[in-house]
């Protein structure tokens, strides 16, 4: 418990601000509507349907202001850079925006179903409450002011009309159903298992946000949902007053007048407007960044389908592990896709390995295997940062990468390769323990030269022990094994090529972090991973059981890069 | 868009809908709105959408994650052939059963929802996309031992006796019991 407090502080004060708010919000606005006078007679119509609706809705208009901000990718960056305190753990945390995003989504969704419910019986009602012709408080105050003046409190007019008509007939009504539709589009094509294999579907389908957000600020317009006049407040008191109401407006003790209400003005802009200008600037910007001019300098064709570019921006600069979006119009005009940058900031280009992995990869791929006379043109955004910044502040650093999540760390390898050369005094790691977890050996070539001039430069730098490496071969089987068995002897690896040996299967964590932390007993240790979930939930577990809670002793943070 | 199988997003939108037209029709019927009978046949459409869009069909291309417990309504599911297997067949169920739960506000939300499933199931029926169940796998079958070059075992396991009692005894007299029966081969 107390190795997850050091690691999590900041997210679960977040989360629990959030929540709290929300609480807050919901409940606040729930004891207005059930208990102001304001409202008396409204609720003689609705009961606590009412309260239920209106405090609902305040929920959903701070939720649609939030949702909108972790999106905001230049922003996030923006505040990345400019956080010079608690720099660690604050970059951290901009690495869950979208664990938000998502869990602000299901918030929504929640809300709008109680939302929902509430007018469900709210219109249900008010209908009932129109056509009964018994002389009840309900229907005598549904008569009330229908006579074209703005004071009347049931929005229903017609005795023979049904919820179902009145809803599509009335702005709120309509504009609610369109919102909802779209939300529940918007939710259904996001579920993991539509994004992972279908990511079209969901970059178009989100976009139905638009109509959401328009939707949502003209909701309110119409208010139909109306409280008493405070002027009227004061000539008809309604505890007083509904114990009579056949006698409103006549000389009598009490003296009540007919009540007259108002409507509730619509508020809902008040909350999102801010985030719809900053979210509109950021797509400005996105966009403005992505009309200049990129040059391919290099394009090469690596085994296992893995296409690296090689790129040239003016003003372009990155860091080590920032990745950047990239468009194709020849493929697609109007699809982004990220991909992590695998050069160091000391080189003069920049460039991205692109393995085939959907629909669009796999045409870029064969776009540029073409090999047309004039190279497709290229759209650029970003670079957009991510945790792998923070790799040279930590003093020991273990970066464990699966696959093709292994290229942010490349960037890193590159970068600290250079630093060497340059004696870089920035250069706050005095060690990097390396582990590259992989299925088959055709995706190693590409970054086997890397790995082996990295060998070479250690060695003639009298540095050897600075990078321990460790590669791992997930899918082996019984030919590989025997292969590398017969070949123990040898010096080199009989896989790689390289001096340090591949072992086969999965690296057993317990054992490196335990090494880790004994060979380091008084460091703050950062524990980078790029790969899939199951890995991310396993060294999480271990930095929270190697982590020692005395601040002098070892410390394991974990960072996770998320696509 | 190259190779999208419309059917997967189809069955999550149809999932919810059935998920929506339950909640809207047990709200109607609880609370006694007019017209409820139609919430009721809401509920029972819903039900019967959930149980049928639930077990998630077979991708073509790639592995397909399994839904929890989807197995047993698989096993259901698969039983109806070809009228599951289709998608035009889902597509006009799917629209004609959301039209009654649109005559109450309640349930109507539940309508517009299945029947935005079933014109993306129409889209996916007319670009062939077929439902296939998720087979669960058999255990693998484990190699016979030496790649089936053993035949039968040892007739004459340690321990041996000395090389005199060992010469051509006949089988009888063997002090071995030999528990799997032998043919001696050199005789």
């Amino acid at each position: 418990m107390g190795n997850w407090v050091v690691n999590h502080w900041f997210p679960a004060v977040v989360i629990a601000a959030w929540l709290g708010l929300n609480v807050f919000l919901f409940v606040y606005y729930f004891l207005l509507f059930d208990r102001d006078k304001k409202y008396y007679y409204t609720r003689v119509l609705l009961g606590s349907a009412l309260a239920w609706a209106r405090a609902s809705a305040k929920c959903l208009n701070f939720n649609s202001m939030l949702i909108l901000l972790p999106v905001c990718r230049n922003l996030l960056s923006f505040l990345r850079g400019a956080c010079s305190c608690c720099r660690r753990t604050m970059r951290k945390q901009l690495d869950h925006n979208l664990t938000f995003h998502k869990l602000v989504a299901y918030t929504i969704a929640l809300f709008t179903a109680v939302h929902i419910i509430a007018h469900l019986c709210n219109l249900e009602w008010y209908n009932d409450s129109q056509q009964a012709a018994d002389g009840s408080l309900s229907s005598i105050l549904s008569d009330l002011h229908q006579d074209g003046s703005n004071k009347w409190l049931n929005p229903i007019r017609s005795n023979s009309t049904t919820p179902a008509y009145v809803a599509f007939t009335t702005i709120p009504g309509l504009t609610g159903v369109i919102i909802t539709v779209a939300l529940i589009l918007m939710i259904t094509s996001s579920m993991e298992f539509i994004r992972r294999s279908y990511f079209e579907v969901f970059w178009y389908t989100h976009h139905l946000f638009v109509i959401y957000f328009a939707g949502l600020v003209i909701h309110g317009i119409a208010g139909l949902v109306r409280g008493q006049t405070a002027e009227s407040l004061k000539e008809h008191s309604p505890e007083q007053c509904a114990r009579d109401p056949t006698h409103w407006g006549r000389e009598k003790r009490p003296h009540c007048e007919k009540p007259e209400f108002g409507s509730i003005p619509a508020e809902s802009w008040q909350w999102v407007l801010a985030p719809i200008l900053l979210y509109v600037f950021e797509r400005v910007l996105r966009f403005w960044r992505s009309q200049q001019r990129v040059v391919v300098t290099k394009v090469v064709m690596h085994p296992s389908k893995v296409l690296e570019l090689q790129m040239h921006k003016k003003g372009f600069s990155m860091e080590v592990g920032q990745y950047i979006f990239i468009n194709c119009p020849s493929v697609s005009r109007l699809e982004w896709h990220p991909f992590t940058l695998t050069s160091a900031p000391e080189e003069e280009f920049f460039s991205v390995h692109i393995r085939a992995a959907g629909d669009w990869t796999e045409n870029l791929i064969d776009t540029f295997q073409q090999q047309k006379p004039k190279t497709p043109r290229i759209e650029v955004d970003g670079p957009f940062g991510t945790a792998s910044e923070d790799v040279f502040q930590y003093e020991v650093a273990m970066l464990v990468g699966a696959g093709i999540g292994v290229t942010p760390f490349a960037s890193v390898l590159k970068s600290i390769w250079y630093k060497f050369q340059h004696a870089d005094q920035r250069l706050q790691t005095k060690k990097i323990y390396f582990y590259w977890l992989c299925r088959d050996t055709g995706a190693f070539a590409w970054f086997n030269d890397l790995l082996a001039s990295l060998e070479q430069e250690m060695e003639e730098s009298g540095k050897a022990g600075f990078l321990n490496y460790r590669l791992f071969l997930t899918g082996w089987d019984n030919s590989i094994a025997g292969q590398a068995a017969f070949n123990f002897d040898n010096d080199t690896d009989v896989v790689t090529g390289l001096k340090q040996k591949t072992s086969f299967g999965r690296p057993r964590w317990c054992t490196e972090f335990s090494a880790v932390a004994t060979a380091h007993p008084r460091s703050v240790v950062g524990v980078f991973l790029c790969g899939p979930e199951a890995l991310a939930k396993s060294l999480q577990k271990c930095c929270h059981q190697y982590s020692s809670l005395d601040p002098r002793k070892v410390k394991f943070y974990f960072n996770k890069e998320n696509f | 868009m190259g190779r999208i199988e419309w059917a997967m997003w189809a069955n999550e939108q149809a999932l919810a809908s059935g998920l929506i037209l339950v909640a809207g029709g047990i709200v109607a019927v609880a609370a006694q709105f007019k017209g409820w009978p139609f919430a009721a046949y809401s509920i029972a459409a819903g039900v019967f959408v959930c149980l049928l869009e639930y077990p998630r069909g077979k991708r073509k291309k790639g592995s397909t994650m399994e839904r929890c417990g989807q197995k047993y309504l698989t096993a259901v599911v698969k039983i109806f052939g070809p009228v599951t297997r289709n998608y035009y067949v889902r597509a006009i169920l799917h629209a004609a059963l959301a039209v009654p739960a649109g005559f109450l506000l309640s349930t109507i939300l539940g309508t517009a929802c299945l029947a935005i499933a079933s014109a993306i199931y129409l889209l996916a029926a007319i670009r062939g996309e077929e439902w296939n169940p998720i087979e669960q796998k058999k255990p693998p079958e484990r190699p016979p031992v030496g790649g089936g070059t053993i035949k039968q075992p040892p007739s004459m396991p340690p321990p041996r006796p000395p090389v005199e009692t060992r010469k051509k005894q006949p089988l009888e007299e063997a002090a071995q019991e030999n528990p799997i029966p032998v043919t001696s081969e050199a005789e």
